[in-house]
């Protein structure tokens, strides 16, 4: 596909330096409390921690021991703790409660809280409040970016969605500006910034602020356009399930911060096994953003060809044999074993799926999209309730889905069709009836509808879809459907808002588009650095639309470049709505 | 210019700057030193050096000083005009609605850019906010500019002698040094007005953090009917209030301020939500049952009413079973030991559970599947899925019979299913059902491709060839025949049909 592509993307910059950044500041932190000391970390920063630094570079600055921080008492005989968190107030209550027991208990310790990527006043009111302020230090590591590929930088902070969306609290907003202001300052400036959503342009206006009040540095060439995301500009797309090679291993398996944990199953051994997943795989980057028909052909004809490479062995003398050992058997043992584990993969994905009906699931997810034979997706919807055991803890998460608009209960005044009616009445179980009404409202009463014809979002199709060679973005779909985050992305950089104003209307408005450094950034769009594009995706984005916007790169001619607040996808997006736990 | 610390001290006293009518001048200088961003500014109009012991570097020196805290009090709302009508060079979004009331002084504006080629004006902007933000928040070394730290607490003054500039810290700088971790005074925000210009500021800059703290402020320092009261017009300050309490685990006064706010629904999922803290059952039960007199909404209450029932039963049913397995006397319990506790279990897991454990007991019995299903008004459809689970995983093949089985008036009997019978194969497969029960239920499928494909699929022979025979696919059925073992009786059933002339074969 890439010989396809019209004109040449430019090289995206390099983010390790973000890396360095972060591991640097977190170094010096740790330098600042001199001596032997333990350090407990909190269990969602081990991930991003170990993809930055490792335990030796902690052991070069006198961490001793290493613990997660769990809600029980420490065991820590060192006369120096430092607590690697998240600004959360159970976790400084905890940390609060250690410091008081040993106070109690006549021990002296120093204490250093290091907040990653800020410290949030209501932490602070915890440590006032309990009355260790000042026997503890703060700091903030101010890691913001994890860059998890070339092309992909997270913010690592799931807790995102939750917060903004469904509590409506803006404490995440300012670390998105400072975020950007970071992406900014090291690669910036940008010439175009671009966003739709209340939480983009705030985050857009914090941005600027922080950018007003810096230094301003003598100008450099601009680079680059932005974009901004709401993630509740587009729940469809995020809820459907994922059918691209990397999106399958993220809802089967769960990616987390770029790296997937293999069982049992997958590298038959009794053992699990880690692997990262991102671009250096170069297997793994040859099919990642495949649909998932495509992708036993890649791996076989990649066997034959391993095994092509293998046999030239033969027939070869000694000085030869000696080159092809110290040269490429190397890379072939390491082609091989990439190929095997995700061969292995593939298996596990289609026995779980074919034991799931998911061809059926994904029939019944096409027909909602499309708006076809909705009494039919409804009554499979209602079956699969039916042979499932749901627990009263579900009370709350209705509760929840009400207050995102994600669950819309059908009104008894509503006037509905007879057929929909005896639907409805062969529903006796009311969380039945309660989420079949809300497809129900999803199909008929939901903007949704009238974007997709807007948007062409559902691309007619004679015959059957290429997938192979796919002809849009709605490839990562099986050809179904157009993911609309992507598209608005594909709209706005063709054209800007203008002609969309039918579509922003039915999206809440809030769209935007400012042109930093004032006049002649029209001229410039031409560019080469232009074509470079930071898309924001404020609480979170799927590895499906990564793969639709790799797709609209290599067609226009783009680089895009990923950059949102944690990677997601329909379980965790559920997930995090759930109430259950206290 | 100052070229090194140890001279400062004489420089203060002996500064030109001692023009200056200000009280207590001095102050107000080292307290601007610490101003990071009257530094920055700074830097801008001279693109100098970094370092921070510069403030003469601003050149208001031939500024008649008396005159500009007049000019500053009387231009700070031109300011905000001038402003905006700059080439931000990073500009706002264009559909950004300002909160018109507010005022601004011209604090929230680039002052870098003012400066570029409009000194004038520039110097009293700068100096404005330098004075706004001088004395208050003044914390001796918890700034981060280490040249201040050296010598500012000698120069600081008590407080009552700068009080008459307190007012003048604007809750646009405020909230502005809080958003930059500098030290910062809430206390002079003492009216009510001052305290929700404060608020009100922290939201319109969009700082969650900040709205939080600025709560929390408002919380210790008003009482809580008018802290309320004033939220029910501020939403986003509302949420995030909420949440917080919600996160500092301060259920009671959530409570109060839902009940305020009338959201009584709220209210009463949140209490609801409490049970999840309690471990006892019998503690939860009765919590539960105190549940049931909460303002839910109608379909919500119902539910309540269920939980606390299902876990009732539960209870009973739990203490009897447990009894009757550690008595060992019941075959079932023998057999099938019990893999966990039916405690706190889903309706469907529990009606599941009595099928397999308590199927034929009469409707009287709390543990008996037909009581569950009156109690708790399950769909003939759930209760089918879960009976027949139950009694295919104990292979009580004649139970799942009887599940299908009606008869008509006129005594015939008949198969019928309310979820299809592709459905019911589909499950009876699941628990290795053999082919011959497997084979009836795949028969009783309606569509002939789907019957086919099932058969197919679960190897029912006999299904697959009557299937062919009534198809009048000779084809296919000789094709089949290769399939089948030899000299089986599936091969022996193709021969006779394939031999018997009375069909007319399509094919």
């Amino acid at each position: 596909m890439a010989l396809n592509s019209r004109r040449d993307a430019p090289e995206p910059p390099d983010f390790s330096h973000l890396k360095r950044l972060a591991r640097d500041q977190l170094i010096y932190l740790l330098e600042q409390l001199p001596g032997k000391k333990d350090l407990f970390i909190e269990a969602d920063l081990m991930s991003p921690l170990d993809r930055i630094a490792n335990v030796s570079t902690l052991k070069q600055h006198e961490v001793d021991k290493l613990y997660k921080l769990e809600n029980k008492p420490i065991v820590s005989t060192c006369d120096q703790l430092c607590f690697l968190i998240r600004p959360r107030i159970h976790s400084v209550k905890w940390i609060a409660n250690i410091v008081n027991t040993d106070k109690a208990a006549g021990r002296f310790r120093r204490y250093k809280l290091i907040f990653s990527p800020q410290k949030f006043y209501a932490c602070e009111t915890i440590l006032e409040e309990q009355g260790i302020y000042g026997d503890v230090s703060c700091d903030e590591w101010e890691f913001y970016l994890l860059p998890l590929d070339d092309d992909l930088i997270s913010l690592e902070l799931p807790e995102f969605f939750r917060d903004y969306f469904l509590e409506g609290d803006q404490r995440w907003v300012s670390t998105a500006g400072k975020a950007l202001h970071l992406l900014h300052s090291v690669y910036g400036p940008f010439s175009k910034i671009y966003g739709i959503g209340r939480c983009a342009k705030m985050t857009y206006e914090t941005w600027r602020e922080l950018v007003e009040d810096g230094e301003q540095r003598p100008r450099q060439p601009e680079v680059g356009n932005v974009f901004l995301i709401d993630r509740d500009v587009d729940f469809v797309t995020s809820l459907c399930s994922q059918v691209v090679y990397e999106g399958l291993v993220d809802d089967i398996f769960r990616i987390k911060c770029g790296c997937v944990e293999f069982g049992p199953e997958v590298t038959s051994s009794d053992k699990s096994l880690k692997v990262m997943l991102n671009s250096s795989d170069k297997v793994f980057n040859e099919i990642r953003n495949e649909h998932f028909s495509n992708v036993f052909g890649f791996l076989s004809q990649k066997a034959k060809s391993l095994q092509t490479a293998y046999d030239k062995r033969r027939g070869m003398d000694i000085q030869q044999m000696k080159t092809f050992v110290s040269q490429e058997l190397k890379g072939l043992k390491q082609d091989h074993r990439l190929l095997s584990l995700h061969i292995s993969a593939c298996e596990s994905i289609m026995k779980k799926k074919t034991k799931q009906d998911f061809q059926e699931l994904l029939k019944t997810e096409h027909c909602l999209l499309e708006g076809f034979n909705i009494r039919e997706s409804i009554s499979y919807i209602e079956e699969h309730i039916n042979r499932q055991s749901y627990g009263t803890e579900h009370l709350l998460t209705f509760a929840n889905l009400r207050k995102l608009g994600l669950l819309v209960e059908q009104q008894p005044g509503d006037t509905i069709t007879a057929m929909e009616n005896k639907v409805g009445k062969l529903v006796t179980d009311k969380a039945v009836g309660k989420l079949t009404d809300a497809f129900n409202s999803l199909a008929k009463k939901s903007n949704f509808r009238a974007l997709s014809k807007k948007l062409v979002l559902i691309p007619k199709v004679d015959g059957e879809y290429d997938l192979c060679t796919p002809r849009d973005m709605a490839y990562i779909f099986s050809g179904a459907y157009v993911p609309l985050s992507c598209k608005l992305v594909e709209q706005v950089l063709d054209r800007g808002w203008t002609g969309l104003e039918e579509v922003t209307r039915l999206l809440n408005g809030n769209e935007f588009a400012v042109t930093a450094g004032g006049s002649g950034g029209e001229m410039k769009t031409k560019h080469d650095s232009q074509r470079l594009v930071f898309v924001v995706f404020l609480g979170g984005c799927t590895f499906s639309e990564i793969s639709a916007l790799r797709f609209l790169g290599r067609e226009r001619g783009y680089k895009f470049i990923i950059v949102t607040t944690a990677i997601t996808n329909s379980a965790r997006l559920l997930e995090s709505v759930l109430d259950s736990r206290v | 210019m100052i070229q090194n610390k140890p001279d400062e001290d004489d420089y203060w006293n002996n500064s030109k700057f001692k023009a200056f009518t200000f009280e207590d001048e001095d102050d107000e200088f080292s307290q601007l030193k610490e101003s990071k961003r009257a530094v920055n500014s700074i830097f801008v109009a001279d693109d100098d050096d970094e370092d921070d012991d510069d403030v003469e570097k601003v050149s208001w020196s031939g500024e008649p000083v008396g005159s500009i805290t007049w000019s500053i009090r009387e231009t700070a709302s031109t300011n905000r005009m001038t402003g905006e009508e700059r080439d931000y060079g990073f500009p706002k979004t264009e559909t950004t609605a300002q909160i018109p009331s507010l005022p601004k002084q011209g604090s929230s504006y680039s002052l870098s850019s003012l400066f570029k080629g409009r000194s004038k004006l520039g110097n009293f902007q700068v100096l404005s906010d330098c004075i706004h933000w001088v004395p208050v928040g003044y914390r001796p070394g918890a700034t981060n500019n280490p040249s201040v730290r050296s010598f500012a607490p000698e120069l600081r003054k008590p407080k009552s002698e700068y009080k008459d500039y307190i007012s003048d810290w604007s809750p646009e700088d405020t909230v502005r040094r809080m958003q930059k971790g500098k030290p910062y005074s809430l206390e002079s925000f003492r009216s009510l007005k001052d305290k929700l210009l404060l608020l009100d500021e922290a939201v319109q800059v969009h700082d969650g953090n900040i709205i939080t703290a600025v709560l929390i402020f408002l919380k210790r320092s008003l009482s809580k009917e008018i802290l309320f009261r004033e939220l029910v017009s501020r939403q986003i300050a509302l949420q995030h209030f909420i949440h917080f309490l919600k996160e500092a685990g301060e259920q009671i006064l959530l409570l109060e301020l839902l009940k305020t706010l009338g959201r009584t629904e709220d209210m009463a999922l949140l209490q609801y939500r409490e049970h999840l803290n309690i471990q006892d059952e019998v503690q939860r039960k009765d919590f539960l049952k105190g549940c049931i007199s909460l303002p839910f909404s109608v379909d919500d209450a119902s539910h309540v009413q269920d939980h606390y029932t299902l876990l009732e039963r539960q209870i009973i049913v739990e203490v009897n079973d447990k009894h009757l397995e550690r008595a060992g006397q019941t075959e079932i319990f023998k057999k099938y030991p019990r893999k966990a506790s039916i405690l706190n279990m889903p309706i469907i897991t529990t009606l599941y559970y009595s099928c397999f454990y308590h199927y034929g007991e009469s409707e009287g019995m709390y543990s008996s599947p037909t009581n569950i299903k009156k109690t708790f008004k399950i769909s003939d459809k759930q209760y089918l899925l879960a009976a027949l689970g139950a009694r295919a995983k104990l292979k009580a093949w004649k139970d799942v019979d009887t599940l299908f089985t009606t008869k008509n008036w006129l005594g015939y009997t008949k198969k019928k299913t309310p979820i299809g019978f592709h459905r019911v194969a589909d499950i009876l497969h699941k628990n290795n059902a053999p082919v011959q029960v497997l084979q009836e239920y795949v028969c009783l499928v309606d569509d002939m491709d789907l019957k086919l494909n099932l058969a197919l699929k679960y190897k029912c022979h006999d299904v697959i060839i009557d299937t062919y025979k009534d198809m009048k696919d000779r084809h296919q059925l000789m094709l089949y025949r290769c399939k089948v073992d030899r000299s089986s009786p599936e091969e022996r059933k193709i021969d006779d049909i394939l031999s018997n002339t009375q069909i007319r074969w399509k094919n």
